[in-house]
C-alpha cells in the first residue's frame, strides 16, 4: 500500500514538473478573469494562446446565485483584466473587486449593447442582462474584448485582432444559420411557454416569442392550479411547445402535452455553458443545441 | 361570486388531469380505508409508515433502473416490502427481538439504502418525486395499476375478512378454534404493501399511509362496529381526496399535502365531536340510563 502511495505521489510529482516547464518557458500569459463562463468563452476566442481566462461563475453554475468565496477575491487579485457583462447581471461584482483590493482595469463587454428592458423577476434593476442571447450583440462583446486586451496587451495586438475577426466571422455565420433556422418554422408556431426569462434578446432578434406560464409559482410542486393554469393558456393562446424546467416531473409535462397537444421541449440554455461533457461547451454550441431544440419542438 | 358548479364541478369537466387525479384519490381511498381500519384494529397503525419506507429502496432501484417507469418502481416496491414483511416476522418468530422492534430496524435500513440509491443516479427532484409523487401527473397505466390494486385489496379482504375480524376481537379464540390466523395475516400485510405502492404513485412514500390511517382514525370516532367503520374510513377518504383536489385547484396548495390536510381536519373535528369518545362528547355530562 504504501508503496503504491509512493509511486502515486512520484508520478504526480513529475507530471507537475512536465506541465511546469513549458509554461516557464512560454513568455508570460495576459490573466483576464470573466465572470462568467460564456464571456470567458469570449475572451478565450479572442484571446487565443496569449491569455490565461479564469471565470468566477463556471460551467454549470447560475450567476444569479453565485456568493462570492475568499478564493475568488483571490482570483480577482490575480488578474490583469477584469471583464464584466454589466447590465446588473454580476450585482456582487463592485464589491468583489474592492475587497480584493485588485488595481486590474474592469471592462463591462456589453457596452454599446442596445439594452432591453426586463420585464422579469430577478430585480435586476430594469435592464435585461441576458445580451448575449442574441448572436449580434455577441459580436459587440468580441468587439469589446478585442479593444480591452489591445488596451492591456498591447504587443498582441496583432494577434487579437486576426482571433477577432475569425471569431466574429463565425459569429455572422451563427447568426445566420439561426436566422435560417427560425425562417423554417411557420410563422403562427414561432412561441414557446417558458419559465425561462432569460431570451428577451433572442426573442427581440429572431423573433421566436417566449411567454411566461401566468400566475405559476416555481416551487418543486406544482399545484393544481398551477397545472390548470398552464393548460388553459396553451390552449388559449394555442402555443405549440412547452419548455417548462421547474416542472421537474417527466410524467406530468406528459400530462400537460396531452391535454394541451402541445410539445414538450428539451432543455435550454440560458445563464451558463456545461461542462466539457455537456451539449453546450461553447457559446457557438450553447446557441445550436438552444435553436436546435426549438426547431424541434417547432417543427410543423 | 363563482356558482356552486364553478366551484365543485367545473374543474373536474374542464381538465382530464384533474379526473385522472379525482379517479386515482377514488381508488386509493376505497383499497385504503379498509385496510387502514384493520391496521388500526390490530394496533400496526405505525406498521404502514414503516412498510411505506420499506418500498423506498425497492422503488428506487427501480428507478434507478429504467427511471419513471411505472412498472420497474412498482415491482422494485412490492419486492422491498415484501422482503422487509417476511424478514421482520421471521426475526420476531426466530429471535428474542419483537416485531415492533425488528420493523423498525429494517425498515430504517431500506430508508438510509432507499435514499442512497436515489442520490446515486439523481439529483434531490429526483428523489422529491419518489418522495412525494403526483396525483395530478396519473397516466393511464398507473391509473389502471390503483384501481386493480383497489380491486384486488376488496375482493382479498372479502375472503380473508372472517379471520382477520376474528383475531382482531380475541386472538386467543381464534388460534384455538382455527389455524387461518397465519395465512390471513401475512395476506393482508401483502395488502398493505399493494396499497402502499398505489399510493406512492399518488401521494408520494410519505404521505401514502396518510389516506390510510387517517380515516381510520376518523371512523373510530363514528361507529363502534367494524363495518360502519370501514365504511366511514372509506367515505372520509373519498371526500377528502375530492375536497383536496378542489382546494389546490382553488388556491394553488400542493395536491398531495392539501388532500392529506384535508383529512387531517376532518380527524380534528371527528377527535373533537365524534360521537364514540369524541373529547367534547366525554366533556359533556351523560344522559343517566332510564329505566
Amino acid at each position: 500500500m504504501i508503496a503504491r502511495r509512493q509511486l502515486l505521489a512520484a508520478v504526480a510529482g513529475f507530471t507537475v514538473l512536465v506541465a511546469a516547464a513549458p509554461a516557464a518557458a512560454a513568455p508570460e500569459k495576459l490573466k483576464v478573469l470573466a465572470t462568467f463562463s460564456i464571456l470567458g468563452d469570449f475572451v478565450k476566442n479572442v484571446g487565443g494562446h496569449r491569455v490565461e481566462v479564469a471565470t468566477l461563475v463556471g460551467p454549470n453554475s447560475d450567476a444569479h446565485v453565485y456568493a462570492p468565496a475568499p478564493a475568488d477575491a483571490k482570483k480577482v487579485a490575480d488578474a490583469a483584466l477584469v471583464m464584466t457583462n454589466g447590465l446588473g447581471f454580476e450585482g456582487w461584482m463592485d464589491r468583489l473587486v474592492k475587497a480584493s483590493g485588485s488595481k486590474a482595469p474592469v471592462l463591462v463587454a456589453t457596452k454599446g449593447v442596445k439594452e432591453r428592458k426586463a420585464v422579469d423577476s430577478h430585480g435586476h434593476g430594469g435592464a435585461d442582462p441576458h445580451a448575449w442571447q442574441s448572436v449580434a450583440n455577441a459580436k459587440i462583446y468580441v468587439a469589446n474584448i478585442r479593444d480591452a486586451l489591445i488596451t492591456a496587451d498591447p504587443a498582441g495586438k496583432a494577434t487579437y485582432e486576426a482571433n477577432a475577426a475569425a471569431y466574429l466571422g463565425k459569429l455572422d455565420a451563427l447568426d445566420q444559420e439561426v436566422r435560417a433556422a427560425v425562417s423554417a418554422i411557420p410563422a403562427d408556431r414561432r412561441k414557446v411557454i417558458s419559465t425561462h426569462d432569460a431570451f428577451g434578446y433572442f426573442q427581440q432578434a429572431y423573433g421566436i416569442e417566449f411567454i411566461a406560464p401566468q400566475g405559476v409559482s416555481t416551487e418543486a410542486e406544482p399545484s393544481a392550479r398551477d397545472v390548470a393554469r398552464i393548460i388553459t393558456q396553451v390552449k388559449k393562446q394555442k402555443i405549440p411547445a412547452v419548455f417548462l424546467e421547474n416542472i421537474t416531473n417527466a410524467r406530468l409535462m406528459e400530462r400537460i402535452a396531452q391535454e394541451t397537444g402541445a410539445r414538450i421541449g428539451g432543455k435550454l440554455y440560458s445563464d451558463a455553458l456545461t461542462g466539457d461533457l455537456g451539449d453546450a461547451t461553447s457559446y457557438i454550441d450553447l446557441i445550436r443545441h438552444n435553436m436546435k431544440q426549438l426547431t424541434v419542438a417547432l417543427a410543423a | 361570486m363563482p356558482s356552486l358548479h364553478e366551484l365543485f364541478i367545473a374543474p373536474f369537466t374542464e381538465f382530464e388531469f384533474m379526473r385522472r387525479a379525482l379517479a386515482g384519490a377514488l381508488a386509493l381511498a376505497l383499497g385504503a380505508g379498509p385496510i387502514g381500519v384493520f391496521l388500526m384494529l390490530r394496533r400496526m397503525s405505525l406498521v404502514g409508515d414503516a412498510m411505506a419506507h420499506a418500498i423506498l429502496p425497492g422503488a428506487a432501484l427501480g428507478f434507478l433502473v429504467s427511471g419513471l417507469n411505472l412498472f420497474a418502481m412498482t415491482a422494485g416496491g412490492l419486492i422491498a416490502g415484501f422482503v422487509v414483511a417476511l424478514l421482520t416476522g421471521l426475526v420476531a418468530r426466530m429471535t428474542e427481538l419483537k416485531e415492533d422492534a425488528a420493523l423498525a430496524t429494517f425498515y430504517l435500513l431500506s430508508l438510509a439504502l432507499g435514499v442512497t440509491i436515489v442520490s446515486l443516479k439523481g439529483t434531490n427532484i429526483d428523489l422529491l418525486h419518489v418522495l412525494f409523487g403526483s396525483v395530478l401527473a396519473l397516466d393511464d397505466q398507473t391509473l389502471l395499476l390503483i384501481a386493480a390494486n383497489a380491486t384486488l385489496t376488496l375482493i382479498v379482504l372479502a375472503l380473508i375478512y372472517r379471520p382477520l375480524v376474528i383475531e382482531c376481537v380475541d386472538p386467543g379464540f381464534m388460534r384455538s378454534v382455527s389455524n387461518a390466523g397465519g395465512p390471513a395475516h401475512l395476506a393482508f400485510l401483502a395488502l398493505v404493501v399493494i396499497n402502499l405502492v398505489s399510493g406512492f404513485h399518488a401521494l408520494g412514500t410519505l404521505l401514502a399511509v396518510g389516506i390510510m390511517m387517517l380515516p381510520a382514525a376518523i371512523g373510530r370516532f363514528w361507529a363502534r362496529d367494524i363495518t360502519m367503520m370501514i365504511l366511514i374510513a372509506t367515505v372520509s377518504g373519498v371526500v377528502s381526496g375530492y375536497a383536496g383536489l378542489l382546494i389546490s385547484f382553488h388556491t394553488g396548495v400542493p395536491s398531495g399535502p392539501a388532500i392529506i390536510l384535508v383529512a387531517g381536519a376532518v380527524y380534528v373535528f371527528s377527535l373533537l365531536f365524534g360521537q364514540v369518545g369524541g373529547l367534547v362528547r366525554q366533556a359533556l355530562p351523560r344522559r343517566h340510563l332510564e329505566a
